[in-house]
């Protein structure tokens, strides 16, 4: 395998003034305010499975997004055409498109007056996870996959070893003379083995580590020995009878639910009355144990960025505050649908209006260890995967596919699959009983370990 | 039909070009290579609150260039369409193999025959704009007159034209050009203090002509509204096993996600899919018979050739119960010493191909509907779906219910909160005990994820009978 990397152009080289001139462009053209976005990013990625490269890939590519007003009205274009006509063709399109969408009184951009990047240094970039020649990156996959795979000898195969790497150039500019521009880097390593004993089915998992520099990410043998065991624990799994019982949801599920929290709390949905959580701003909607905060401004963090999607400051936000509402996470529109100010939460795609996006999204801690929470439990589930996608937030009805372990004398005995753990979001946040103090952040999102209580086990 | 024109005049492409391409990428060894460009436009439109509030278009255009060296795939791409960028992405590419330079025997042929399955529309124009919005509109009045308890409607309109043109080592050059549309319809309901959802879409490989003359706004609002307002009066659903009646069309996600995924074939190559070996073997209960079918005129999952330039099939994945066999692009067929059934798709140029289904559907039974219903003592008749996942290793697949109701005493009784029916897919199909007369296809709404790359498909189903299911409810 030859070890050379190709040679790459500087990231985001030039794309400052092509946002700056984009807009420049749009005003000239009738925009009476315009931003636009330009991206730029280096892929990487490999899979090593059973022990030889399955697949290496590595490419770049940059992509252009124009958002205009002209008046009340608003539309966005994209391009990957950099080109002079390509360009031309992004403005043209924008201001005609305009013309056919409706006058909304509350379209615009951000007051002047709110946009700004944060000063201090997020640690979002480091060049090192492109330091990597192709072979070491290769066997940074390799080794993932092979300590796997040396665990047991039910570990009989395996869906690979693989590492990424990951740069990108984001650059934001408005015709309120905003310009700001960053960088962030991401690396992990992952390991999916199989695993399979005689006459029960195969079973699949994995476990990784991401960072934004090589050198905190987990080594791969800890990463490929962690998919072992986290896979050699389903071997065997059975169904269980329907019942209600106390469930303990591990932090990698203990997050999707606090993503639910995240979606419902989103001011699209909130301005729009399609979220439970619609006009509860102020109210109790949770125990007191509960405080979940969104926090862009985290060093290093996954969600982390010095402004958001519009050119506003990334912040703190508290979002529930003991059990309480305190707020939503807003971008400027739905700020002003809501009469509320922007929480810098704007998410910017390539296309259309800015969405809401998370910074750092958490439940605080607790104060007891995921063995204590288990401890009290003589007959109960402990779910380590969700499958599928059953919530309806409109409602807060919660049903997911699930499997796990079973929990019996606080202790975790056999393993537990095709079942569904089912409530809803409302009462779910009042029965959290216990709070783990294992937050850690593996993602934009994350959660500690969590119990809760009254919900339904749908089983045989 | 020949697309190829448009790549050749808009990048002044010619076959020698594509060979000395082709000849970069195999500058290592590799037994394959192959170079996928794609020119990419979309414009939608949406609607909020009456108001045209979002309106977008784009431009994404690119070359993938891809060498296979026995299990091995290199993959690069370019969004720069120049010569020297191309041929950078194919030396790139080329790492992945480690053997002497490998001259290809390029002669590339031309594509003959082939499926015309869909009709491309002109480039979109203004006028068009202004009749998607009339659209939106008409399905913005429609929702809201259905019912004063409707309180809101969102309504969008996309459209896309997806130009490709797939050149491999092995001689194929082909090219197509792939319509879709898709209109959404999301409508909330209200009554004092219980509030409900209700979601209606559909297209396909259509033009605006097909929202305007066969599947209306008109149409899709009342169906979005009718689904909200039913969902007021949702009761407890029950948790446990059951008999599950499942209406027609959108209720095969059932299939896509319980057999579909498992029988695609690089799961099967490298055992990792509970339906490794089962081939010849039961599956199903004998009235079941699925199949993959790309070539349906106009269908949201058809096409005319896949992503590696090889004509889609109507490929019979179960037969009366027994399977036989899997659904393959060339580097499975190939490992595997099976046929292409052409179902080698990929999201964009920037992602590797891989076995994707494209219309799944179960063939028509002979059971009447009614009598499906009337045959459940205590069960549950689902007839909508969100979507549904499938951990292909166990087997375990669940799908969610969006609309749902009581059967009981062969009766349909009352409507029932959303809830996510969980099962295992090489048996669920054995407890298929009876199979409706009344096959449809879903209205054109699905798209699949897989790897992390999402293409769209289509799904069907007669109403059927599975004699037990788990259903997650609260009750």
């Amino acid at each position: 395998m030859p070890v050379e990397t190709q040679e790459r152009i500087e990231l985001g080289a030039g794309l400052k003034e092509i946002a700056v001139d984009v807009v420049e462009r749009a005003m000239k053209a009738g925009a009476t305010a315009a931003d636009a976005i330009a991206r730029d990013g280096n892929e990487f990625s490999t899979l090593v499975r059973l022990g030889e490269v399955e697949t290496l890939k590595e490419s770049g590519a940059r992509a252009l997004g124009l958002r205009v007003f002209v008046g009340k009205r608003v539309a966005a274009t994209h391009t990957s055409d950099f080109s002079r006509e390509g360009v031309e063709r992004l403005v043209s399109s924008a201001i005609t498109l305009a013309k056919a969408t409706s006058e909304d009184p509350v379209a615009g951009l951000p007051d002047a007056a709110s946009l700004g990047s944060l000063t201090q240094n997020l640690d979002l970039y480091y060049d090192d996870v492109y330091s990597l020649s192709t072979a070491d990156r290769i066997d940074y996959a390799r080794r993932a996959e092979a300590a796997a795979l040396a665990v047991d000898a039910r570990i009989t195969n395996s869906d690979g070893g693989s590492f990424e790497a990951a740069t990108g150039y984001k650059v934001l500019a408005n015709s309120l003379a905003f310009v700001g521009e960053y960088r962030r880097s991401y690396c992990s390593v992952s390991a999916v083995p199989i695993a399979q004993a005689d006459g029960s089915a195969m079973q699949r998992d994995y476990w990784y580590s991401a960072s934004r520099t090589l050198q905190k990410l987990e080594s791969p043998e800890a990463v490929g020995r962690k998919a072992a065991e986290r896979t050699l624990r389903r071997v065997g799994a059975r169904k269980v009878a329907t019942q209600k019982v106390p469930v303990v949801f591990d932090p990698m599920v203990a997050r999707g639910i606090i993503d639910h929290v995240f979606d419902a709390v989103n001011g699209d949905a909130i301005y729009r009355h399609a979220s439970y959580l619609a006009g509860k701003l102020g109210e109790q909607i949770a125990g007191e144990n509960i405080t979940i905060i969104d926090d862009g401004t985290m060093v290093g963090g996954f969600g982390s960025s010095p402004f958001d999607g519009e050119g506003v400051p990334t912040r703190r936000t508290v979002v529930v505050e003991r059990g309480v509402l305190k707020s939503y996470l807003l971008n400027t529109y739905t700020a002003r649908k809501l009469k509320l100010q922007t929480t810098g939460n704007a998410a910017r795609g390539l296309t259309g209006n800015p969405g809401i996006g998370s910074g750092n999204f958490f439940l605080q801690p607790g104060d007891k260890s995921p063995k204590e929470i288990l401890r009290d439990i003589p007959n109960g589930l402990y779910v380590t995967e969700f499958l599928g996608f059953g919530v309806n937030l409109v409602t807060g009805d919660f049903s997911r596919g699930a499997s796990g372990l079973w929990i019996e004398n606080g202790e975790l005995t056999f393993p537990v699959e095709e079942i569904t753990v089912a409530g809803n979001l409302k009462d779910m946040l009042w029965n959290v009983s216990a709070i783990g103090n294992d937050l850690e952040f593996r993602s934009s999102i994350a959660a500690p370990t969590l119990r809760i209580d009254g919900m339904t086990i749908a089983g045989e | 039909m020949d697309h190829r024109a448009f790549f050749f005049q808009r990048l002044g492409l010619t076959n020698r070009d594509l060979e000395r391409y082709l000849a970069a990428a195999l500058t290592a060894g590799g037994d394959y290579a192959d170079l996928y460009f794609e020119y990419h436009t979309s414009t939608s439109l949406s609607l909020d609150e009456s108001l045209i509030k979002s309106a977008t278009q784009g431009i994404s255009a690119g070359c993938g260039v891809r060498v296979i060296s026995g299990e091995r795939t290199g993959y690069a791409y370019t969004d720069d369409l120049s010569p020297e960028r191309i041929l950078r992405a194919a030396r790139t590419a080329a790492l992945i193999a480690s053997g002497p330079n490998k001259q290809p025997v390029v002669n590339l042929k031309d594509p003959t025959g082939g499926h015309t399955l869909y009709a491309i529309a002109s480039p979109s124009v203004d006028a068009e704009v202004a009749a998607k919005v009339e659209l939106l509109q008409r399905a913005d009045r429609n929702a809201r007159s259905y019912d004063s308890r409707i309180v809101q409607v969102r309504a969008s309109y996309a459209d896309e034209l997806r130009r490709i043109l797939v050149v491999g080592s092995d001689g194929v050059i082909a090219s197509d050009s792939q319509p879709l549309a898709r209109m959404s319809i999301f409508c909330i309901a209200k009554d004092g203090q219980n509030s409900a959802r209700g979601n209606s879409g559909g297209g396909g490989r259509v033009g605006i002509e097909y929202f305007q003359t066969e599947k209306t706004p008109d149409y899709f609002a009342h169906e979005a509204a009718r689904q909200a307002i039913i969902q007021l009066d949702a009761r407890e659903t029950p948790a446990g096993e059951m008999e599950v009646v499942l209406g027609p069309g959108w209720p095969g996600v059932l299939l896509h996600e319980a057999v579909g995924h498992g029988l695609e074939a690089d799961f099967n190559r490298k055992k990792t899919s509970a339906f490794a070996g089962l081939v010849g073997k039961r599956v199903a209960s004998e009235k079941v018979t699925v199949v993959d079918h790309g070539t349906m005129p106009s269908k949201r999952g058809s096409i005319n050739v896949d992503d590696e330039g090889s004509p889609t099939q109507h490929t019979t994945l179960i037969e009366n119960g027994i399977l036989k066999g899997y659904i393959s692009d060339k580097l499975s067929a190939r490992l595997m010493g099976i046929a292409n059934t052409g179902n080698g798709r990929r999201e964009s140029y920037e992602h590797i191909p891989m076995p994707r289904m494209t219309n799944t559907y179960m063939l028509a039974g002979q059971d009447d509907p009614k009598d499906i219903i009337k045959s459940v003592k205590r069960g549950l008749f689902a007839v909508n779906f969100g979507g549904g996942q499938v951990d292909i290793t166990n087997g375990k697949f669940v799908f969610s219910a969006s609309e749902a109701y009581l059967i009981e005493d062969g009766e349909i009784t009352a409507p029932v909160k959303n809830a996510t029916l969980i099962g295992n897919g090489p048996d669920v199909l054995t407890r298929v005990s009876m199979v409706g007369n009344d096959l449809e296809l879903d209205e054109g709404v699905g798209t699949c994820g897989k790897d992390g790359q999402s293409v769209p498909v289509g799904v069907g189903m007669p109403t059927i009978k599975v004699d037990r299911l788990t259903v997650g409810g609260t009750g």
